[in-house]
């Protein structure tokens, strides 16, 4: 089994690498219209019941390469399971923009009427769903895996998870059963070095988690360096893997939390706080890009202005969407009929 | 770490509801408090959890206790819940005192089997010969928009399952002398605290989240609830957060010459049973106020308390609790399903016209 450290500069097309960007730079627009919309109406002070987004908000800044460079393999019917902090990794599964606005919003048009939130978003049309329960995204994967397996498609599973949820149990239960029958799965941990205030090694028994595939009986690599395009690669051959039947797959990418575990959090546990702005991956590649001459301002300035036409279209309609009925709270409970 | 000073400790009496005195805190405080005065006196008490070292634990019933009694004794753990619960019962099995806290209740699925299976069943198993005194603390409830997986309270569960006592404090005075005797409790104590009864500085609060609170240590008894309003019309039977709620209503309703009797029941194993016929008795007409699921729980053991007591009790009986329904997410339907200020009063004038 393999415990690599992949630096790879893929080889990809200049078409390739503009979408990666291009996909980047929409969900950080949109985390930072959530931003925006979350603190509008807390104050005076912070309070996380006030407001048109109430509640518990775990928002994915920095971690955009992952979803980028996973979800560039996944097709429409490829399922993709994640957590609490799912919005990057809906949105470049392809989530309609305005239903997943509508939810975080608590909005009748939200993806689940308003029912669930930002942490419980079940889409249908995209195969993705999220837990607010740590770890319990990964035997959902398996399910929609064995699925796909029994009906002989070649779809996959991508299952997304943090560092911290590697500790969990249903992580080792569902690697072991995903080798065991071979199943279609690409398991991806989010390393941001922190689950919540608790640190990566004050957590974690072993350097890397791509080491324990090994234990499993998979293959295992660990992605340095939130690069997008090496995420890409190792994706890449993990979902080449899973459709052609060869089984499951481990991936650590190690990202950043680039603002706090939830909005509010002061952070006053993370002693590396200062440096965090300037590892942020998107400037970065936009650099990177810039530099190799594949970028031009032209067209960073269109793809930001598309993204931000997208994601305010997305906000202002779930500001005028109807909030849910109060009377309709009971309904959904069990199917209709039934 | 020395591990067998712990039952000893519990034997030592201490006050029991001393008078409150002048001195105010909030919840969060004085349940730091008790948790530290404990472990200054007994070295086999420690605390483990998700961030309750640096951070003070999410709901803050741990701040500042690391920086009294360092990494050794306030211990952050992995997300590995059935692994650290199941530790806490190996070591209150050797006669460590734990304190492990469980960051919200809704995460008792993956790791109950160590709760109800191990930490609630081994001394009966034992014949009595081996004790778990172990502290199992928990946030609970919701109306704050943590969707369906974070806003429960479930305390009907634990009850349920026999083997564990649960204490659910609604106040700052009650929450440091229920801990101090779950701590030196024998017995294992699910310790649940309402997210809305600890002050929180970033959180919408009832001004019943301060109050006053002994310096000196004492204790609340596990399995004593209080009268903490007098009345003769209608009696609310209640606990945690909606004791905040009733208590807004019976004062309003005062004004229009309605007089509601509202019952703290504080712990739910063992039920202060005789406090609910009590009240019963007195008024004839009991409401149960709970935050927790409507069937098969706390409200329908009140009424069977009742019931089985004398039948021709009560006058009238209604319940206002979460219709069996998950907590949903937006604010408009959660704040149907909760038990609010104003489906309490519309209770009460049902009650009070019935
Ligand atoms: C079973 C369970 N335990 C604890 C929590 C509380 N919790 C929510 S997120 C989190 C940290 C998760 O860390 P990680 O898996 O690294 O993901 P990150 O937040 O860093 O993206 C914790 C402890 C939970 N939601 N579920
Ligand atoms: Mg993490």
């Amino acid at each position: 089994m393999t415990m690599e450290t992949t630096e790879v500069t893929a080889d990809l097309s200049t078409g390739q690498r503009l979408a990666l960007l291009r996909e980047m730079i929409l969900i950080r627009t949109f985390e930072e219209a959530v931003l925006r919309e979350y603190h509008a109406d807390k104050s005076p002070g912070f309070d996380i019941g006030k407001g048109l987004i109430p509640g518990e908000m775990h928002l994915s800044a920095g971690q955009e390469p992952v979803a980028a460079g996973l979800c560039a393999h996944l097709e429409t019917g490829d399922a993709l399971t994640a957590t609490h902090r799912p919005h990057h990794l809906a949105i470049a599964k392809g989530m309609d923009l305005r239903s997943l606005a509508g939810e975080i919003f608590g909005r009748e048009s939200g993806l689940g009427h308003g029912r669930g939130g930002h942490m419980h978003l079940f889409d249908p049309a995209t195969h993705f769903s999220c837990s607010g329960i740590v770890a319990e995204g990964f035997p959902a994967a398996l399910g929609q895996a064995f699925a796909f397996q029994r009906a002989g498609t070649s779809n996959v599973a991508a299952a997304v998870a943090g560092e911290g949820a590697a500790n969990a149990g249903p992580f080792h239960e569902s690697l072991n059963l995903a080798a065991l029958w071979k199943l279609p799965v690409i398991f991806v941990i989010e390393d941001n070095d922190w689950g919540i205030s608790v640190a990566r090694n004050a957590s974690t028994s072993v350097p890397t988690n791509a080491v324990r595939a090994a234990g499993y009986g998979m293959p295992g690599v660990r992605v340095e360096g939130n690069d997008v395009e090496a995420v890409h690669a190792a994706a890449g051959e993990a979902v080449a893997r899973a459709r052609a039947g060869g089984g499951p797959s481990l991936i650590e990418v190690h990202t950043l939390r680039l603002w706090g575990h939830f909005e509010g959090d002061a952070q006053g546990y993370r002693p590396e706080l200062a440096d965090v702005p300037g590892r942020d991956p998107i400037p970065a590649y936009q650099r990177k890009l810039r530099d190799a001459g594949l970028l031009s301002e032209a067209d960073l300035a269109e793809m930001e202005g598309e993204a931000r036409t997208r994601v305010e279209d997305a906000v202002e309609h779930a500001k005028a969407a109807p909030a849910p009925n109060p009377a309709e709270a009971l309904k959904y409970v069990f199917v209709e009929g039934e | 770490m020395s591990i067998s000073t712990g039952t000893a400790r519990a034997r030592q009496s201490l006050p029991v509801e001393p008078e409150a005195g002048s001195r105010r805190l909030n919840t969060a405080k004085a349940l730091q408090e008790a948790i530290g005065s404990q472990m200054e006196q007994d070295d086999s008490v420690f605390v483990m959890g998700e961030d309750v070292a640096a951070y003070g634990g999410i709901f803050s019933s741990t701040t500042g206790l690391l920086e009294k009694f360092g990494p050794q004794r306030i211990i952050d753990t992995p997300i590995s819940e059935s692994a650290f619960i199941g530790l806490g019962i190996g070591a209150a099995v050797e006669g460590m005192r734990p304190i492990v806290e469980l960051m919200f209740v809704d995460f008792f699925g993956v790791c109950m089997d160590q709760i109800y299976n191990h930490m609630a069943k081994i001394h009966y198993e034992s014949g009595g010969n081996v004790r778990v005194p172990m502290v199992l603390m928990t946030a609970v409830g919701g109306g704050y928009s943590d969707g369906a997986q974070h806003s429960q309270t479930l305390w009907g569960t634990f009850a349920h399952l026999p083997g564990m006592k649960v204490v659910v404090p609604s106040n700052p005075y009650d929450a440091k002398g229920l801990m101090t005797a779950a701590i030196r409790s024998d017995d294992p104590v699910v310790y649940m605290f309402h997210k809305g009864v600890m002050g929180l500085a970033w959180m919408a609060k009832n001004r019943r989240s301060i109050g006053a609170v002994p310096e000196q240590d004492y204790v609340v008894p596990i399995g004593k609830a209080k009268v903490v309003r007098e009345g003769s019309d209608v009696s609310l039977v209640t606990l945690s957060l909606s004791v905040h709620h009733s208590l807004d209503v019976a004062e309003q309703l005062a004004g229009e010459g309605i007089s509601v009797e509202v019952l703290d029941l504080r712990s739910l194993v063992p039920l202060d049973r005789e406090a609910v016929i009590a009240t019963a008795t007195k008024t004839g007409k009991v409401i149960v106020v709970d935050e927790d699921y409507q069937s098969f729980g706390l409200s329908g053991e009140i009424a069977a308390t009742i019931a089985e007591h004398d039948p021709a009790l009560l006058k009238h009986f209604s319940r206002v609790c979460v219709p069996d329904v998950p907590i949903p997410y937006a604010r408009e339907l959660e704040y149907a399903v909760l038990p609010t200020a104003a489906r309490i009063e519309a209770a009460v004038r049902t009650a009070v016209t019935a």
